[in-house]
This record gives C-alpha cells, structure tokens and sequence, in this order.
C-alpha cells in the first residue's frame, strides 16, 4: 500500500465516520420526532444522508479503479446533467442534430482529450470547437426562430456539465514534483471541501440562519450559514493539508477560494432553475434533486482549483 | 428463447432508462394487480417502452400493449421485439384487409387475463394540439368488458428525445404519469365518455413536468 492509499483510506474513515454518526442522529430524530414519516425535514434529512453514502461508496469504487474509474465516474456525471440542463431549455425539433452531437461527440471527445491528457486541446476543445459547430449545425437545419437563445442554452449546458465537470478527473494530469501518484487525493480535497461547504452552510443556516442572503434566488440560504459554512469549511479544508502538496495557510486559502466558487455557484444554478420554474433539476438522487443539484457547487470551483494548482504548483 | 427474451426486455429497459432516466408517478392509482386497460397519449414508436418501463416487473408480465400489425410484422427485429419480447396483442389497422375487428381481438386479450396498454389516439400525434380526438374503441371495449378499471397515462417529453423522422435519440428526462382509474357509466353516451376520458388524461399533463418534485 502507498501514501496515496493509505491517505485516502484515512480520509474515508473520516468520512464513513461523519456518516455513521449522521446516520444515528437520522435515525433517532426519525424515532423520536416522525415515527409516522409525517415530519417533512427530517424524512428529508434521512434521505440526504442515504444519498450521501451511495455517493461516497461510488466514489470509493472509482478511486479504487485508479485513473479510468475516475474519469468513467466523471463522464457519466456529465453525461447525466447535460441530460437534465437540456431537458428544461427551450431546444427544438431543428437542434436535434446539434444536441445528438453534444451528447455522443463532445461529451466523449472531451473525456478522451482528458483521458490522453492533451492539455492544450481539452482546456480550450469546447470554448472553440463546440461552441462555433453547434450553432452551425442548428443553422444548417434553417429555424431561426428564438435561435440565439436556443444556441446559447446549448453552448451554456456544455460548459457547465461538461467542460467544467470534465476538470475534476483532468487533475489527476497534474504533475507536482513530490507528489507523483497521489493526484487522487486533490480529487478528494476538492470534493470533500465543495461538499462539506454544502452540508455545513445547511446545517449553520438551520441552527443560526436569521437574515436571507439572496431571498430571490435561494429562500432558504441565509447570511449566517454563508459566513458559518465558509468559515467551516475553510478550517476542514486547511486540516486536511496532509493529503495535498500544500502548507496549512495554502491548503486553508484554496479551501476559501473553493467554497466561495461553490457558493456563487450553487446561486447561478439556483437563478437558472428560477428562470426554468422548478426547483430541481431532477429526481435521480432520492432527497437531493438531481445531479446538477449535487454537482452545482463543484461546477464552479473544480476548473478554478484546477488552474490555480496547475499555475502554482505543476510543472506541466 | 425465454432467456434471450429476457435478455432483450433487460437491455431494453436499461436503454430506455439511460436516454429518459424515465420515472413513473402514480397519482390517483396504485401499481396492483387489477386488470386494467392503461390509456395513453401516442407520439413515439417508444411510447409503450417507457410505460412497461416503469410498470413493476410483475405487473408487466401481465401487460400487454396493443399496436399495429402494419408496424410491428414489417421485419424480424420489429417481429421479435413486437410478439415476443412485448407480447403485443397486433391490430389490422386497414378498414379492408382486417379479418377481425379490433374490439373483438382486445377482448380476447382481456378474456385470458392480462391487463393492456392502448392509444386511443389510434395514431401518433405530430400536432402541436396536446391529444388527437379519440377514436371509440376505448368506450367499446370497456363497454364489452365493464368490470375492467381503465387508467390514464399521460407520457411526457419523448416526443422531444425523438421526433418522428430522426433515427438518433437525443437523451432528455421523461415521465409516466398514471391517473385515477375510471369506468363507462351505465348510461353515458359514447362521445361523452370519450370527452371525459381525453379530458382525464390532459389533466395529467399539466402536472407531469419531469422535473419538479
């Protein structure tokens, strides 16, 4: 067993942990508060941490296949909110052509292009490439109606669920002198910080949360569990420096600059569904919407974090 | 046989839930094992893929979906996934050509026990109207058979996964909504009851928007 392993066993422990104890807590509030499944929150709270374990054990699974577990993992996820974001826009029979390509040509080139670690082409493949072919193909089939919007929409779906998401497995490229073979385990801090900045944001909110922080946008996020869960999670995210190439203060400040992104994040996603009239994106995950609803955060934090490791930190 | 039929009714399902990630939302109607006529709104050769989809396993097997000959006897995939990997109960759709009628061979169908998806539409609908008007087999056959609980289902978005004439599908999210169970009454007219059966599924879809929860 190597570093990498043995640092990543630790940090499931932690994990498995956490949801072990949350699982009791689930259990006994569902006991003592809604043994009848009438209490609403709490139904729900157990719902979340159910979804929390299947999310954790597939996550394991694919660090456990290495590289290509990762990016087979991530491709899917992508695969599954470009499924939801195209299902609430306003596409039309004259994209079909343009959409079927999103699906079954960018999504795997792009993927690939990570997978043979061309770094030169998948950070720009779908800025450029995509974005010009798209609105060609919906052109050629003649329907202008609405056609800026409808192209914007699509060129929109594939930079947020695919060329964003597609950043998370491309950091396993990453070559940091010292830290060969364990690029898996930025994989996880990254996640492991998103997440946690979620989870602890609902659970400050709930406890203290007094004035909303964007009432229009998202009801139930308020000002005290934004400062609570920022705070949070930047100290998890600088306790868990041992895993990363970082120092403490470094670990701490990326963790900072990670949690921000997810929060302004989850408000982008947040607008767009307001704008699409629902309140989730889907209903894959039992108690957390759909993908996208767990993918928001990492969305926007994952090519942030990525550029500023690749800048300070790899050689390539 | 029986195993590449329930290798095919597995891939099927699976392929099925990859493009539509299809979810079935019973509202008015529980998943049982009363013997029903399940009508549903037509736009896709997929239609009744998607409701056998999310009809649990059992209930499945004692479903069977009534579709056209014309379509389904055309080549030997459409022949084996039609007769037996779905188990269609087929219908002549030629006025002429047709030796049997229709209600007759549906109520054959109902006579040996198994429960029946059909499309009351007749046809599938490439309006922009949400419903074609219905043709009157529906009151027909429930009339020959009264005691059988007809259940509307309302399929939303696979029209937009794909439309009539593209041979790729794009993946987008649908559902299968059932309603509540309904009956001819013993005294209604035949248009009125058709009326109230199309206005019973519209009333689905407003409802059925994949996305919310």
């Amino acid at each position: 067993m190597n570093q990498a392993h043995a640092d990543l066993l630790t940090l499931l422990a932690g994990i498995a942990g956490i949801l072990v104890a949350a699982s009791l807590i689930g259990y006994v509030l569902q006991r003592r508060l809604s043994p009848d499944g009438s209490n609403a929150v709490i139904e729900n709270l157990n719902a979340r941490i159910k979804a929390w374990w299947a999310m954790v054990v597939l996550m394991a699974i694919a660090f456990i296949g290495g590289r290509d577990g990762v990016i087979l993992l991530f491709a899917f996820c992508s695969f599954a909110a470009l499924r939801e974001f195209i299902t609430l826009t306003n596409v039309r029979r004259a994209d079909h052509w343009a959409l079927a390509a999103a699906f079954f040509l960018v999504l795997p080139i792009q993927y690939y292009l990570v997978w043979v670690d061309w770094y030169g082409l998948y950070s720009m493949f779908i800025p450029v490439y995509a974005f010009l072919l798209m609105p060609i193909i919906s052109a050629l089939r003649g329907d202008t109606d609405h056609y800026l919007i409808r192209v914007a929409e699509v060129q929109w779906a594939l930079m947020i669920c695919v060329f964003c998401v597609s950043h998370v497995p491309a950091l396993l490229s990453l070559q940091i002198p010292g830290y060969e073979g364990r690029n898996v385990l930025l994989i996880a801090f990254l996640v492991a910080v998103v997440q946690l900045s979620d989870v602890l944001q609902y659970v400050w909110g709930k406890l203290l949360g007094r004035r909303k922080i964007a009432p229009f946008l998202s009801p139930s996020k308020t000002v005290e569990g934004f400062i609570g869960g920022i705070i949070s999670a930047t100290l998890i995210g600088a306790g868990l420096w041992w895993m990363t190439p970082f120092s403490i203060l470094q670990a701490g400040l990326l963790a900072l600059v990670i949690a921000l992104m997810g929060f302004f994040g989850g408000l982008v996603m947040s607008a767009i569904k307001r704008d699409r009239g629902v309140k989730d994106w889907g209903h894959i995950i039992a108690g957390h919407g759909g993908f996208i609803d767990r993918l928001d955060s990492v969305i926007f934090s994952a090519p942030i974090f990525f550029h500023l490791v690749r800048y300070w930190w790899s050689l390539t | 046989m029986t195993l590449v039929r329930q290798v095919a009714t597995t891939a099927i399902i699976l392929f099925a839930r990859f493009i539509t990630a299809v979810r079935g939302v019973w509202q008015g109607s529980e998943p049982t094992f009363r013997q029903r006529i399940y009508f549903a709104n037509h736009t896709s050769h997929g239609d009744f893929i998607l409701i056998w989809t999310v009809l649990p396993n059992q209930l499945r097997q004692m479903t069977r979906p009534v579709a056209g000959s014309d379509y389904w006897l055309k080549s030997r995939v459409r022949r084996f996934i039609g007769c037996d990997v779905f188990n269609a109960v087929l219908i002549d759709r030629g006025q002429e050509s047709r030796k049997q009628a229709p209600v007759d061979i549906m109520t054959e169908a109902l006579d040996t026990g198994a429960s029946l998806i059909i499309f009351p539409e007749g046809t599938r609908n490439q309006t922009d109207e949400p419903l074609l008007p219905f043709r009157s087999g529906l009151y027909h056959l429930s009339k020959a058979r009264p005691g059988v609980e007809l259940v509307p289902v309302w399929i939303d978005n696979l029209n937009r996964v794909m439309p009539k004439g593209e041979f790729i599908p794009v993946p987008l999210i649908c559902s299968v909504t059932f309603g509540a169970p309904m009956h001819v009454g013993e005294t209604e007219d035949k248009n009125d009851f058709l009326a109230r059966a199309r206005s019973a599924l519209i009333s689905l879809s407003s409802k059925s928007t994949a996305l919310s929860t």
